[in-house]
């Protein structure tokens, strides 16, 4: 009896991927593009990394400190931090993902104006942070101040929402590796973000990813920073746990 | 034999919005069909050919394929429209299109021909169904000649 309660608990829920089958997006590409993510020569967002790098160590604001003023080499110091967010940010009570740090510490560190969302500034920095973790199992944090906005993320994933009326779990869980027109659906395991996408012809984050799936079913997109959006990396970034991360990534 | 509540409300409720003005049809459901066309008359095949073809409009072809396009570009979330006017009369055919949630609310079918019971909804498309009656019919004309 207690063996089959456990097994039964142990299943996933109704065709999420099981964890030893979980597949990043860059395994449904076509190899082309898995080539030009594999090389750093051809992978279009390494000149935003580039451009990160020296954003990196550019002194900035009133105080004129650079992020390296603090954190020194970032090949270092920075090393596994992306695979550990969205994070408890005290600032603010609540989640805040790698870009949402990275503006924290713009302003009440250096102190400068932070960055608009999707700026090339605050892309390039996040891509350049994010990178020194790259290979790295992604590592959600222990930390039960972030559960009720985990479920809340989760609670957004199975919602049906827009015109379409259609849940983020009905493509992504239920029906990943079949065809939705000619996109191959993915499992949406946030791997490799921010990440060059061929279709913006640009480096973009996840928030904006998210925001084209619910732009995709006609729903109204939360906006750029919204908490729901956060909640939702938050959500994602969970059950990709283990995976490791390749940012910077390249997708159609 | 029923008759929607909803979609006679909703008519009611959009005529006073010049946007949503008879955004809905009514229509009455026998069984799992819908037997009379929403536009009391029949659509035409030529122009449901074109729309189906258009995938960002009808969006049919996103999720199923059909003997009308290039088969990589189709979905495969779907069974195939080839056939369909054989397996399925033209009743059933246009109570699926307008609202396949009616014979199964777990269906990842979008509701075609239906406003209610949806959750943020891009303002473009608020009180606006997918489909209009008229779309429907030219759809479900085409649909009743896929015989193989
Ligand atoms: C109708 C099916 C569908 C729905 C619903 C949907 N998506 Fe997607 N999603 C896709 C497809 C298809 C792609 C891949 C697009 C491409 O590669 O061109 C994708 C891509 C993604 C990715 C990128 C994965 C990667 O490897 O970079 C994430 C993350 C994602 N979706 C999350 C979500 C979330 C969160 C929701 C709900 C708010 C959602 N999706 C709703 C179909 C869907
Ligand atoms: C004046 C020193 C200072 C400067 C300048 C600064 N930071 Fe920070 N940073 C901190 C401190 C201190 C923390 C620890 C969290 C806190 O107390 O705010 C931190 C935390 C971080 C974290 C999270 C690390 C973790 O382990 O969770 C990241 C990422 C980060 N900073 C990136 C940057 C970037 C990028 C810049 C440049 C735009 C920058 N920081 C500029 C002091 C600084
Ligand atoms: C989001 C995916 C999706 C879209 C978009 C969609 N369908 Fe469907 N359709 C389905 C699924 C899945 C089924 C199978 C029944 C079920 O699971 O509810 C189905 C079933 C049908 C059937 C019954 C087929 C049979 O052989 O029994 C017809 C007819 C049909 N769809 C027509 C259409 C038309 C016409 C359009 C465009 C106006 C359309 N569908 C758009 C997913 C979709």
């Amino acid at each position: 009896m207690a063996f089959v309660l456990a097994l039964v608990l142990a299943l996933p829920c109704a065709g999420e991927a099981a964890a030893a089958d979980r597949r990043s997006g860059s395994d449904f590409m076509a190899p082309e593009t898995r080539a030009m993510q594999a090389d750093d020569m051809s992978n279009p967002a390494m000149l935003w990394v580039a451009d990160g790098e020296q954003s990196w160590h550019r002194p900035e604001g009133a105080a004129g400190r650079a992020c390296a003023t603090c954190h020194g080499d970032a090949t270092r110091s920075m090393r596994g931090v992306a695979a550990r967010y969205p994070a408890f940010a005290e600032a603010t009570g609540r989640p805040v993902d790698l870009s949402g740090r990275i503006n924290l510490c713009r302003r009440t560190h250096q102190p400068a104006p932070p960055f608009a969302s999707e700026s090339r500034e605050l892309l390039a920095l996040t891509a350049y942070v994010a990178y020194q973790s790259r290979g790295m199992p992604i590592a959600p944090p222990q930390d039960p101040r972030l559960d009720p906005f985990r479920a809340n993320g989760g609670a957004l994933y199975e919602r049906r929402i827009g015109q379409l009326d259609l849940s983020c779990a009905a493509c992504h869980d239920a029906r990943w590796g079949q065809q939705l027109g000619g996109s191959v659906i993915p499992q949406a395991h946030p791997t490799a973000y921010p990440l060059y996408r061929l279709e913006w012809q640009s480096v973009g984050s996840l928030q904006r990813r998210l925001r084209n799936c619910m732009v995709g079913v006609r729903a109204e997109p939360y906006a750029f920073g919204a908490p729901e959006l956060v909640d939702l990396e938050l959500f994602l970034m969970g059950r990709a746990g283990g995976m490791a991360l390749e940012t910077p990534g390249v997708r159609p | 034999m029923r008759k929607r509540p909803f979609a006679t409300l909703a008519l009611i409720v959009g005529m006073g919005q010049a946007q949503a003005d008879d955004a809905l049809a009514p229509f009455e459901v026998v069984g799992d069909a819908i037997a009379r066309p929403l536009t009391g008359a029949a659509g035409d095949a030529g122009r449901g050919e074109r729309l189906l073809l258009d995938r960002r409009r009808s969006l049919c072809l996103l999720c199923h394929s059909g003997p009308v396009a290039e088969p990589h570009a189709q979905g495969t979330l779907a069974p195939g429209l080839g056939g369909v006017g054989s397996r399925l009369s033209q009743g059933q055919i246009r109570l699926r299109i307008v609202d396949m949630k009616r014979l199964d609310p777990a269906t990842i079918m979008p509701s075609n021909h239906r406003i209610d019971g949806l959750e943020r909804v891009a303002a473009p498309y608020r009180g606006q169904p997918v489909l209009t009656a008229g779309e429907i019919e030219d759809i479900v004309a085409l649909l009743v000649t896929l015989k193989e």
